[in-house]
């Protein structure tokens, strides 16, 4: 049912109808609204689950570990500052193969403090071994949740994922979403079967120290089920859209790419404002694309090679900056490019909550065509002299 | 008895030094504690000698995720099984550096909400394993590698950090202290506090022969000492108040003190009256507080 509403609020419903039996989690800017409406839905018993109100992002996802590991379904959000204090439980997760499902509400990193939106947090957590979906609207924020947990939970994947929404641009946005019934829900997502947990009746041992003769292999089997998902979150979304008619198998998607020149590269929101320039760009005669990266990890090397292969330039759009080097998008892209001629052109764009509009989009259009690439995009002049 | 049967729970084979406290600790805990227990360890010694992969001397579930976390996982654990209608206890263990110092935000935080859990601290007042650092536990004028005694040091600065207060503070039902030198004791605690609902806390003093100095046959006589010359007190608080104290004709802290290479430096080369007075009165204090003095009759 279509109903005009908050991205957090739509969000939280999502979350309330996968059925965690644990949340835990601390208030942060921008992600409170979603972690407030799941506190009212527990506090009204409209979902069962147990509600831990911990003293810190870190106790919030090491409270998630543990109730994982004891074999419930859970459930976190956070962004920011607190998914930085969560750094050292994040790789934890996912050694241990927990599939916790957490949404970012993507902002900024401080210093200098910053509430507002870029995927700096997410972004810096890429070598973690969470899985990272990122929305570009609030209907694909709210769907993409059902996927995550058919994939974190899927017994051949085992891995934690990471919902990335725009902070405030998605979390604080009313748009018409099309809300699942609990029951359309309960058909996608079945209950939590856990692969193994802690349990009197047959005793493991979780989280061993490794020597040498171990560890690389522990990291192995990680980044083989991280690379896994390449296959088994497709399906997820196949399966979705054959009961919901909302398509979300590809790894990465085209817009208007069929005979495009220049190809521009984004994540999360600002793919919807890229879109609207396209057509306007698209309209004055320049052959312009979109290639939308839904997930960043695992990175779909092979598909944005594929979708690129035909293009003469490509301008990567990174909300991020890998200081000291480049946007970790555009270095992906390259990766995925590499051994190709065609010119992959870096703009580090809107950080800190710095709006981006689609005059911006076409000047990185035309600086790519000017071969203009690896910069700042709109830096007040002062920092240039 | 057979192997199994001496070993109980918690299974030999494991690398603790001969000797060693802690892994008197973890036996005598689960001996109390039974099968249907789940044990959330965090980062230290007895994590490190138990767990070596492929390997674990664990029989019971056991889950170790980080140094600070075990008692942010452990709410996990209760609030996980209570949603599942489990009955299995859950015991969060850690040395003291894990509780005193890096896990207090963690255990602070699961106290106030008042999770259905125990905390044991296996207490042997320095980071051994990394090496013999001073920790919020460390007792005055240990010598320790990061406080170590020297030509203008005595060795570790401060006193202890009073722990069991700051949890009774917080409300739990149950605080306690005990010693591995008195096992009958400690398992009855652990008992208690398993089945005492809230959040329970037993420090368990673990004297650690590697770490202090001295040999490891001789680890329960330390433990002993402790207690008898009044510096390590075993009582029992409910609800905020002293209701059970272990009772000494004590003996002065010397004879604790020499037993041990950390305190070597108050005998040798001369012996430093002034400060093992100062460390006498620690004891004496103790034992005023808490009465644990026995009187004689003359």
């Amino acid at each position: 049912m279509l109903e005009i509403t908050e991205g957090s609020l739509a969000v939280a419903d999502a979350v309330g109808k996968c059925r965690p039996q644990v949340i835990a989690a601390y208030p942060i800017t921008p992600q409170t609204h979603i972690v407030e409406a799941l506190a009212d839905m527990v506090a009204n018993c409209t979902i069962d689950a147990e509600y831990i109100t911990v003293e810190s992002e870190f106790s919030a996802l090491s409270a998630c570990l543990g109730a994982s590991a004891a074999g419930s379904r859970v459930y976190s959000a956070t962004t920011s500052q607190g998914l930085a204090l969560m750094f050292e439980v994040c790789f934890n997760c996912a050694g241990m193969r927990l599939p916790v499902v957490m949404t970012i509400a993507n902002r900024a990193l401080g210093a200098p403090l910053s509430i507002w939106n870029d995927q700096q947090d997410s972004i810096s957590l890429r070598d973690s071994g969470w899985l990272q979906f990122y929305a570009e609207d609030n209907q694909e924020a709210t769907d993409l949740h059902y996927l995550a947990y058919r994939v974190s939970e899927d017994h051949n994947i085992l891995l934690p994922s990471f919902v990335c929404f725009d902070g405030f641009i998605l979390s604080h946005t009313y748009e018409p979403v099309d809300i699942l019934t609990q029951e359309e829900a309960d058909r996608y997502l079945p209950r939590f079967t856990p692969f193994q947990r802690l349990d009197a009746e047959d005793p493991i041992s979780f989280g061993l120290f490794a020597a040498p003769d171990y560890y690389m292999e522990f990291r192995y089997e990680i980044d083989q089920a991280a690379k896994k998902a390449l296959s088994v979150f497709p399906k997820a979304g196949r399966e979705f859209a054959e009961l919901f008619g909302r398509d979300y198998s590809g790894l990465v998607e085209s817009y208007r790419m069929e005979d495009a020149d220049c190809a521009l590269v984004a994540m999360g929101s600002l793919c919807g404002t890229v879109k609207d320039a396209i057509d306007e760009l698209r309209d004055a005669g320049n052959k312009v694309g979109l290639l939308k990266i839904r997930t960043f990890r695992p990175f779909p090397a092979d598909e944005v090679k594929k979708a690129l292969s035909g293009v003469s330039r490509v301008a990567v759009l990174d909300k991020n900056i890998s200081l000291g080097s480049k946007g970790a998008v555009a270095l992906e892209v390259r990766d995925a490019l590499y051994g190709s001629q065609i010119p992959v052109h870096d703009y580090i764009i809107g950080l800190g909550g710095r709006d981006v509009r689609k005059k911006d989009i076409a000047r990185v259009v035309s600086l790519a065509g000017e071969g203009k690439g690896d910069l700042y995009y709109g830096l007040r002049e002062e920092v240039l002299k | 008895m057979n192997d199994e049967a001496a070993c109980g729970l918690f299974d030999s084979g494991h690398r603790a030094c001969g000797g060693c406290g802690a892994a008197m600790a973890a036996r005598l805990m689960l001996d109390a504690a039974g099968k249907d227990t789940i044990i959330v360890s965090s980062t230290g010694c007895m994590e490190v000698f138990s767990t070596p992969y492929p390997e674990t001397a664990w029989k019971v579930p056991w889950i170790h995720s980080l140094f600070e976390n075990n008692s942010a996982v452990a709410s996990g654990v209760v609030a996980s099984l209570a949603k599942q209608g489990r009955k299995e206890k859950v015991i969060a263990i850690g040395g003291d550096g894990a509780t005193f110092d890096i896990g207090i935000l963690c255990l602070s935080g699961a106290f106030e909400r008042g999770h259905d859990f125990t905390y044991i601290c296996y207490d042997n007042e320095a980071y051994m394993n990394t090496g013999i650092q001073r920790s919020g536990a460390t007792p005055y004028d240990a010598s320790t590698t990061t406080s170590p005694a020297g030509s203008c040091s005595f060795g570790n600065k401060r006193p202890k950090k009073d722990l069991p207060m700051i949890l009774a503070a917080h409300g739990a039902p149950y605080v306690a202290t005990a010693s591995i030198a008195y096992p009958p004791d400690f398992k009855k605690k652990v008992e208690k506090a398993i089945n005492t609902p809230g959040p329970c806390y037993i420090q368990v003093h673990a004297p650690c022969c590697t770490g202090w100095g001295f040999e490891g046959e001789k680890t329960i006589a330390i433990g002993k000492l402790a207690i008898e010359t009044g510096l390590w007190v075993n009582y029992e608080m409910e609800n905020g108040v002293v209701t059970r104290v272990k009772k000494v004709v004590r003996k002065p802290v010397e004879d604790y003190l020499i037993e041990q290479k950390r305190f070597r430096h108050l005998f040798k080369p001369k012996k430093n009256d002034a400060e093992i007075a100062k460390i006498q009165a620690t004891a004496d204090r103790n034992a005023e507080k808490f009465g644990i003095d026995i009187k004689l009759k003359k």
